[in-house]
């Protein structure tokens, strides 16, 4: 029979649709796994609700627990996700990509956003300034470093 | 919360994120761009959220609710429904307008006794947070052109329409304004008919398609 910690390590292994250097445990979406036999059910808060990927997950967490022999169900929990979810881990394989991981403590304010000390990931300068608070997912803002002068992509706080 | 409260939210934000989305590609600068394109995402997929509630309620499904109503039983109000570009002053009028309307709303909702709705809202008021920012900083910029200000005077009584009488103080406050005569829902513009055939065009043409 399967064990919950066998299906967190599955889980562990799918990485996220758009993201695919963080896993879905590393964002922090799976909030908790249950099982009852052959019976497995996850606790899931999505991130943005626009997102494309979330069908996708959902289908690839079933997907994973199916083959280990179980039958899944997924829950989508009405609480909300919060950037502060995704795990140190998480956060240093987004820096080292090229993607600055979000800064801590919601909520966010244009000021905060503009003025606020948002490293670059490519050189660390905090001579950064903000370029666009849309980029090409829900969840992403366009920053650009003056330091090494090259534009990067800010995970949103939220 | 009722399936026709839930359905009035729903359809503001389909029918605003879709004329949000008519600026993708024509915009006045790139940032632009995919500033419209991601707003108009977010609030197709808060659509798609409370339509999913509305359906429970209903016995249906959110696509039906969003694609399979005929055009006078949508619950929008005129505000969303105008096509404006190619007027950017309007159109930033109009995103102004809607999003502090919409952030007053949603603080009701987060006071809900229904579990399921004050989640929601919880959730959509972290994502709306991203268009206020967006909406006050061209408001700021535009403040004084003339263009803009014509804008905001001729969309007011059209804003106060988005909200229940009780809800409308507080938005003359944000604006410093008198409340004046509201342009109520229930009569839809005439440009909610080419909208609704182009949105609905797919699912008219194949009941019950899925994409």
């Amino acid at each position: 029979m399967v064990t919950a910690e066998r299906v967190w390590e599955a889980l562990a292994e799918i990485p996220d649709p758009e993201i695919p250097v963080i896993s879905l445990v590393e964002l922090g979406v799976v909030r908790n796994v249950e099982v009852n036999g052959e019976r497995v059910h996850v606790g899931f808060t999505p991130t943005f609700l626009g997102c494309p990927a979330l069908e996708v997950m959902r289908d690839q967490m079933a997907g994973r627990i199916r083959e280990l022999g179980a039958e899944p169900d997924v829950e989508v929990l009405s609480e909300g996700w919060s950037s502060d979810r995704i795990t140190e881990e998480g956060r240093r394989k987004l820096r080292d990509s090229g993607f600055a991981p979000p800064s801590r403590g919601a909520p966010a304010t244009l000021v905060q956003i503009q003025t606020g000390a948002h490293p670059c990931p490519y050189c660390g300068s905090t001579d950064t300034r903000l370029d666009n608070l849309f980029g090409p997912t829900p969840c992403r803002s366009i920053r650009y470093c003056n330091a090494c002068r090259q534009p990067f992509e800010q995970f949103k706080t939220l | 919360m009722n399936a026709q409260e839930l359905l009035q939210l729903a359809d503001d934000e389909l029918v605003l994120g879709w004329r949000n989305s008519e600026w993708t590609g024509i915009a006045p600068f790139l940032e632009e761009d995919v500033a419209f394109s991601s707003i108009a995402q977010t609030e197709i997929g808060h659509a798609r959220a409370w339509y999913e509630l509305a359906a429970k309620e209903l016995g249906t499904d959110a696509d039906a609710l969003a694609f399979d109503r005929a055009p006078e039983e949508y619950l929008c109000a005129p505000l969303v429904e105008m096509r404006m570009v190619d007027d950017w002053a309007r159109t930033i009028a109009r995103h102004w307008l809607y999003e502090t309307a919409d952030r007053i709303r949603i603080q009701v909702l987060l006071n809900s006794i229904d579990r399921e709705v004050a989640g929601l809202a919880e959730k959509i008021d972290r994502e709306e947070a991203y268009h206020r920012m967006h909406a006050e900083m061209w408001a700021e910029r535009l403040r004084d052109e003339p263009r803009f200000r014509e804008a905001v005077d001729e969309l007011w009584p059209y804003a106060l329409g988005l909200l229940p009488e009780e809800q409308r103080p507080l938005f003359c406050q944000a604006f410093e304004r008198d409340e004046g005569a509201a342009v109520e829902r229930g009569d839809h513009t005439e440009s909610l008919l080419p909208l609704w055939k182009e949105m609905t065009m797919v699912r008219r043409s194949v009941p019950g398609a899925s994409w």
